[in-house]
């Protein structure tokens, strides 16, 4: 029952490595203190941002894969508003939206499989997202 | 011609006869199909649907089979913004429904964590 979630956030383009390997262990832990599990931490580097954000136009984006219940990230995001070198954050809940790519990935497999097989008769079944024609218009000039 | 005679909009320009299937009147935009150019003349440029058929644009998520649709990948995202900032609608862009609601929620979760502008031009 455990549900998985992207949090992604940015922290103020100067702040010092050392601060930021800081903060970052500290989340780790109260996520480990509230008996979830850090999958995945991503530094994804200092990136221009769309628009100013407490008057900075650039950001250090970090994006940390979590797996616990929701009151982990209640207390993960309470802590990231008080720190005042994370200018943003974003929580995203992702195991529903993993279970159906899953799905769909498993289907494709399964599809690739069975027309790999040296059976004719299947080989026309592919993906019926194809089958149709594409673009009704392959149109003749008046 | 003769059928220019009837009752259209009056800057259309020669237009195919009549025993041409469900087509509006000519001043709504019709779902599916933007302004005309597929077939016949060209057709009014840059208006909203007339009678001309715009030829069938597919649903880009459907044909090269991308099922998911993050907000992380903001390039994918930014092709479907227009120059203002603002998500183009699916009759121009030719995205199937349920892809067009993944796509303007993962918009708008871009446009939180700044990956996207909310308004002006994405870098």
């Amino acid at each position: 029952m455990n549900r998985t979630y992207e949090l992604m956030f940015i922290v103020r383009p100067d702040m010092a490595d050392e601060d930021l390997d800081k903060l970052i262990s500290n989340l780790e832990h109260t996520v480990g203190a509230a008996s979830g599990a850090v999958k995945k931490v991503d530094r994804m580097g200092k990136r221009r941002l769309a628009y100013m954000v407490h008057k900075f136009r650039e950001g250090i984006y970090i994006l940390m894969v979590i797996e616990g219940v929701g009151s982990v990230i209640h207390e993960l995001e309470r802590r990231l508003r008080v720190t005042e070198q994370v200018i943003k954050f974003l929580t995203v809940r992702v195991d529903e939206e993993q279970k159906r790519l899953d799905k769909i990935k498993k289907l494709r497999d399964s599809r690739q499989k069975r027309s790999a097989m040296p059976t004719p008769s299947v080989s026309v079944e592919e993906s019926p997202a194809t089958g149709e024609t594409p673009a009704a218009g392959v149109p003749a000039t008046a | 011609m003769a059928e220019e005679s009837r009752v259209e909009a009056a800057t259309e320009r020669p237009s195919r006869p009549a025993g041409d299937g469900p087509r509006p009147g000519g001043d709504r935009p019709r779902y599916g199909s933007g302004p005309g150019g597929g077939r016949g003349p060209g057709g009014p440029p840059r208006e909203g649907g007339r009678k001309f058929f715009r030829r069938k644009k597919v649903c880009k998520f459907c044909t090269e089979k991308i099922a998911d649709i993050n907000y992380k990948d903001y390039r994918l995202l930014g092709q479907f913004v227009a120059e203002s900032g603002k998500i183009v609608p699916r009759r121009l862009t030719g995205v199937c429904s349920p892809h067009q609601h993944r796509l303007a929620t993962a918009i708008k979760q871009a446009r939180n964590i700044a990956l996207l502008p909310f308004a002006g031009r994405v870098q």
